[in-house]
């Protein structure tokens, strides 16, 4: 594919950055001044760059299928020889759908969100640093270069250290803000170096010449890329072994988990290997590392699920579990790159939804996030209630909701791969498919369903004085008025519902996604129908999943404490142990080794220069006792001195 | 008469001068082995002078009495604020300036 020059409306696509970048600017650098209005701007910051979005999507969509690829060269970073650094913006299909995730469900949350902070103080930080996430976020799709990406890349990283951290108060967060922050660490260096070996061997950071060339490099230098890359997509999208930050990262704000650590950046992984998809497809050995990286990811991340009580962290090992399906699929090749982007898309609404849900049910239950606390609320807070339930559906795949749609394309796609390493990767997303529909079903049935376990008159009158989510509200066994939340709340979520219910279809049905990805990401190279067996097998074991929780959780009542529960819930309360691991396999020895080398430079290296010190000291004070302030002494001395002096000539001399 | 006498006058001399230096502790009489020391040095260099044929010798001769002159008046001076501090003039008691 070839790409050609922006055009006509296309040529102001730099807006898209501009504004988010324009509102992070005015609200972080304006300070207080700024508080009364900032969330406002705030919002029709992001809603332009959303509009923009749209205008640039339907440009898109005016050119021929071949034409789509459009890039605005900005500058040249650094023009010497040898050293060609060409920023650019790059509008294709691809990237367009993520601008319209992006600033679509980003504009609905910062919507949302001047509901959700209403009470905190800190209201106009908070969407200074969301406006950021944007403009970040935004910079890393739209980029035509590595260079420009791994700055987005940074960037969202940066933001997202500073939300997680954004009520910085509470001892928790601060350290949930460091442990993500270090834990992408680990993944960027992946990706830098990932970088850094593809300008040494194709002497560029543009995708376009790179791609071209990609196959030029040998299987060996792809290999290396593509391992290096998915080092750096797991640190992102908290994929195994990076995965652990993600479930402390649920300390900040919900709209944060929304969308930054459920709707875009945590998918920034499965961007980066589908749109470095000609590297991928020419190194199998990569391609398969990052299923078996997704098919884990996938176990696990359902399997932590269902065990938390704090909803916020059994929706966030749901995300796990479902970006695993979507590097899954990434690593299936052409075969799965448009389930991946698809499932993308789709969870990036049902899953903002499912947290925009949940922070709505906190919203009303002061901050409470134990689910066991909870119950009974489906009449309390209808709206919550519906929209939610929608989001569950579609997250468990039941026809004709939008996950059924998406991640079964991944099943049938593994499936279709065939081979062992197909049919046990196919096993693990149906068994997966099964464990989600487990979980979900949990969380609706302690959260709507039973009895209710919380305290407080069955009223659903609103409460006068409450403390923000940021205050200090009143924890314990004070008296609790669930309610609905206020308006600005509300419509986002219905907005996301409605497109959790039809988003899979709409971009399944009819291949609508897949031909307008083909110009970037390839044709799979089979095509089916809607109901395929792998498909139908996932939706019975899903069917299971639903029975066997209403068999643990609908049917009887809800323990307000947790029970000890079995080995393996839990192992899946400590996040199966990932914590201990990283602790044990990785902290414990570096503390060793910092020991060492503060023992080793104490006792080694000052050692030695202390002896050395020690002994030209009390050789002096020794020496110095010849200093006696007897004038005779000096004079014997001078005499002797000079006598050698006379005797050595005369030695000399002879 | 040879040169070798002066010479050996001259060393006998300095030796009496340096043995009065090292073990006498009175500084008046330290002074004068000093001067006697310096005056063995003053006739080596005359008679040296003498044997050569050269005026090196007594020229540096009057040099070391200059300096000599000097060293005295110096030297007294010292010895007399000491004297008049400590009333003692022994080298042994004024040790104060050591380690």
């Amino acid at each position: 594919m070839t790409t050609l020059a922006a055009t006509g409306v296309l040529r102001a696509s730099w807006l898209l950055l501009a504004f988010p970048v324009f509102g992070a600017a005015v609200l972080l650098i304006g300070g207080r001044r700024t508080d009364k209005w900032g969330h406002l701007l705030g919002v029709t910051m992001s809603l332009a760059s959303f509009v923009y979005g749209v205008i640039a999507f339907f440009t898109l969509l005016g050119y021929n299928a071949a034409d789509r690829s459009r890039d605005l060269h900005m500058y040249s970073w650094i023009p010497v020889a040898g050293f060609q650094a060409d920023i650019g913006i790059l509008i294709d299909p691809l990237s367009i759908c993520f601008v319209l995730l992006i600033t679509g469900v980003g504009s609905l949350i910062l919507i949302y969100s001047v509901g959700y902070m209403a009470h905190d103080r800190e209201r106009r930080r908070f969407f200074g640093f969301l406006n950021l996430f944007i403009a970040a976020m935004l910079l890393l799709v739209l980029s035509d270069n590595y260079l420009a990406l791994y700055a987005g890349w940074e960037g969202v990283g940066l933001a997202s250290y500073l939300l997680i951290g954004f009520w910085q108060h509470k001892p928790a967060p601060p350290v949930a803000a460091k442990k993500a922050f270090i834990a992408n660490r680990v993944g960027d260096v992946g990706l830098s170096i990932a970088i850094m070996l593809l300008f040494a061997e194709f002497g560029t950071f543009n995708f376009g010449p790179v791609f071209a060339s990609a196959h030029s490099g040998g299987t060996g230098v792809t290999t290396a890329l593509g391992l290096l890359l998915l080092l750096g997509a797991c640190g992102k999208s908290a994929q195994v072994p990076l995965q652990s930050w993600l479930l402390d990262a649920m300390e900040g704000p919900t709209p944060v988990s929304a969308l930054i650590h459920a709707a875009t950046m945590v998918t920034a992984g499965v961007y980066l290997i589908v749109r470095s998809n000609p590297i991928f497809n020419d190194s199998p050995t990569a391609q398969l590392a990052v299923t078996v990286v997704g098919a884990v990811t996938l176990l696990v991340g359902a399997i932590i699920g269902c065990a938390k009580d704090d909803i916020k962290k059994a929706l966030a090992g749901s995300t796990m579990s479902q970006i695993g399906y979507m590097i899954l699929g990434a690593g299936l090749g052409p075969a799965g790159y448009v389930f991946a982007i698809a499932h993308l898309l789709a969870h990036g609404f049902f899953k903002a939804g499912l947290f925009l849900g949940a922070g709505s049910v906190m919203h009303g239950m002061d901050d409470e996030v134990n689910m066991r606390r909870y119950g009974a609320l489906r009449k309390l807070m209808p709206y919550t209630f519906v929209t939610f339930g929608l989001g569950y559906l579609a997250i468990i795949g039941i026809p004709p909701f939008s996950g059924f749609f998406t991640k079964d394309g991944i099943i049938d796609a593994a499936w279709e791969k065939g081979g062992t390493s197909g049919y046990i990767l196919a096993a693990c997303a149906i068994v997966g498919a099964g464990i989600t529909a487990f979980y979900m079903t949990r969380v609706m049935l302690m959260t709507w369903y039973g009895t209710k376990r919380w305290a407080g008159g069955p009223g659903g009158e609103p409460h006068p004085v409450r403390g923000g989510p940021g205050g200090s509200s009143p924890q314990g066994d004070t008296e609790q008025h669930p309610h609905e939340s206020p308006w600005v709340m509300v419509f986002p979520m219905i907005v996301l519902a409605i497109g959790s219910v039809g988003a899979g279809a709409f971009l399944i049905i009819n291949g609508r996604l897949q031909s307008f990805l083909a110009p970037v990401v390839g044709v799979p190279p089979t095509s089916h129908g809607i109901w395929t067996t792998p498909g139908a097998i996932a939706l019975a074991l899903s069917l299971l999943g639903v029975a066997l929780s209403w068999f643990m959780y609908g049917r009887v009542a809800v323990p307000a404490v947790a029970p000890r529960g079995s080995v393996l819930t839990r192992a899946a309360r400590q996040d199966l142990y990932g914590d201990a691991f990283n602790e044990s396999v990785l902290m414990r020895p570096g503390q060793w080794l910092t020991r060492l080398s503060v023992f080793f430079d104490s006792r080694g290296i000052d050692g030695l220069v202390n002896t050395i010190a020690a002994t030209i000291g009390g050789s002096s004070g020794r020496l110095r006792k010849i200093q006696t302030g007897y004038a005779r002494s000096y004079a014997l001395s001078m005499l002797i001195g000079a006598v050698l002096l006379v005797a050595g000539l005369l030695v000399v001399r002879l | 008469m040879s040169p070798a006498h002066y010479i050996f006058l001259a060393v006998i001399l300095f030796t009496i001068g340096a043995v009065g230096v090292l073990v006498r502790r009175n500084v008046i009489v330290i002074f004068m082995c000093v001067e006697l020391m310096l005056n063995a040095c003053n006739l080596a260099f005359v008679a040296f002078a003498r044997m050569h044929g050269n005026l090196d010798g007594q020229v540096v001769a009057f040099f070391v009495m200059v300096v000599a002159a000097a060293e005295v008046v110096v030297g007294l001076a010292i010895l007399m604020a000491i004297y008049r501090a400590r009333r003692s003039a022994s080298v042994d008691d004024a040790s104060l300036l050591k380690y």
